[in-house]
């Protein structure tokens, strides 16, 4: 039976590094399938998190040759074949343990949204253009791969001041509802860094749910915040009629 | 937002485990915007061969009376274009990945250059006036296709030439490049939250679908457009110099 070798890294927060594995291949198998066997025959307390292994949960994300992947969606013959597969955490996020990082960050982001906030006495139906947008939002499983691919958080280290594509998506859910009536732009502006985006797209490449991150949420956002707060023309124009931002 | 431990250990440029041709995509990129920018600045600089009979090069095109202006009358022409296409989204993300290497590409290491601030700072801050430049190159296609108007008509008579077609590619793809943008697709209707909630916001729908879908190809576009402007240029200009002559098709 033809072998895979896997670098898979193991260590935790104090350091690690590569270590080789030999896993036998099998017809369909993904690097999850891969790691499952390194844990079962090899190394039991290889930590790696996972759930549905159907790419709907977005737990086992990882770096496979460098590149954010779900393992459980990663065939191993979509690889380039007799090379080594490297298997590595995300990059963007401490590390726990191998292949397990701490993505609480996140969650303390997404709780900083201002949540859906309904039109006083709006009758509650809607036709199906108006859902039509807000729908591919609805899709992300939060497996954060965008988050780590995203230069701003991966590379220049602002998560200080940068809530990163996954949360400028769930904010253009909130921001395009036909029901919502709140304005979030100046959040968008002052806590949600959108500004720090230069738009290089790599958040819309790694999406496993093919959502068009870039230029469905984040420039439509963007143009947003240029209405409510660069626009000289609609500043002039909100100045004489007295309109508040966001009508 | 909060501040949270960052597990980025500080990388050297270039440093990735990727195993494809990561380099590839912005080498081409920068090898196809100095070109065709190396060309573009070139022909605007001579200032000479822009017009055949009627037809006109895009890069000189409206046509300017500016006797006060000493350099070629395309150093002022080409401001607007220049504006729209360096404010563009799709550009942006072109340079920022091909010159200024901020990324190089996805997940790659990148130069250590201190604080990053984006597109928050002067000058990257002005990006966000890209809808003022869109509004000037919608007014530029109204010169264009005039310039298209005038290169069907020869000694008073319709007719076709190869520059007819060249300069109509040339109009043509420029409007689907000007068409697709992003901030013309928001003012459309992607501002809107509510599509059905007034005949207006139905009619907006129908123009934002339509956006959307040129949208969808905005990057094809802006090559595309790069290329046939300074490709009917190119052309005009072999033609005023007498290199060849125009081939009459009707």
């Amino acid at each position: 039976m033809p072998e895979a070798v896997l670098h898979v890294y193991r260590g935790d927060a104090s350091g690690g590094g590569l270590k080789e594995y030999r896993v036998p291949l099998e017809e369909g198998m993904v690097v999850l399938d891969a790691i499952h066997h390194i844990q079962g025959h090899q190394a039991p307390d290889l930590a790696v998190r996972w759930n549905c292994k159907a790419a709907k949960c977005g737990s086992c994300s990882a770096e496979v040759n460098g590149k954010p992947k779900l393992l459980c969606k990663t065939r191993m013959d979509a690889l380039p074949p007799g090379q080594p597969v490297v298997v590595q955490p995300l990059k963007a996020f401490p590390i726990v343990k191998d292949l397990v990082t701490d993505v609480q960050w996140n969650y303390e982001v997404n709780k900083r949204i201002p949540p859906f906030t309904p039109k006083p006495n709006a009758e509650w139906r809607w036709k199906q253009e108006d859902v039509d947008r807000v729908q591919e939002f609805r899709k992300c499983i939060e497996c954060f791969l965008c988050q780590d691919v995203c230069h701003v958080l991966r590379s220049h280290g602002r998560t200080d001041a940068f809530a990163g594509p996954r949360f400028l998506v769930r904010v253009a859910g909130l921001e395009m509802h036909p029901m919502d009536a709140l304005n979030r732009t100046k959040f968008l502006k002052e806590d949600a860094g959108i500004g720090l985006c230069n738009i290089t797209k790599c958040c819309t490449e790694v999406c496993p749910e093919d959502i068009t991150i870039t230029d469905n949420a984040i420039i439509p956002l963007k143009e947003r915040v240029v209405d409510d707060h660069y626009d000289p023309v609609r500043m002039l124009v909100r100045l004489v009629t007295g309109k508040k931002k966001g009508e | 937002m909060a501040e949270t431990a960052h597990a980025a250990s500080r990388e050297h440029f270039g440093s990735t485990s990727r195993r494809d041709s990561w380099w590839l995509a912005p080498g081409l990129v920068a090898a196809g915007l100095l070109l065709l920018g190396g060309y573009a600045t070139w022909a605007a600089l001579q200032g000479t061969h822009f017009e055949f009979g009627r037809y006109l090069s895009p890069l000189y095109s409206p046509k300017i009376a500016a006797p006060w202006w000493p350099l070629s009358p395309a150093l002022l022409i080409l401001i607007p274009p220049l504006l729209f296409r360096s404010t563009c989204y799709y550009y942006r993300k072109a340079y920022y990945r091909a010159f200024f290497l901020d990324p190089v590409a996805c997940a790659v290491g990148e130069l250590n250059r201190g604080k990053y601030t984006g597109e928050t700072g002067f000058p990257f801050v002005l990006q966000n006036l890209h809808r003022f430049a869109f509004y000037l190159a919608f007014l530029w296609l109204f010169f264009l296709w005039h310039d298209v108007w005038d290169a069907f008509w020869f000694d008073g008579r319709f007719g076709v030439g190869l520059g007819t077609l060249v300069i109509l590619a040339s109009t043509g793809t420029l409007t689907l490049y000007t068409f697709s943008c992003h901030s013309f697709r928001h003012l459309v209707g992607g501002k809107l939250d509510c599509f059905s909630c007034t005949a207006a916001a139905r009619g907006r729908h129908g123009a934002w679908l339509g956006v959307s879908a040129l949208n969808e190809h905005h990057m094809g576009f802006a090559w595309i457009s790069l290329v046939s402007v300074c490709f009917a240029d190119f052309y005009v200009r072999l033609l005023s110099m007498g290199v060849f002559h125009d081939v009459r098709l009707l």
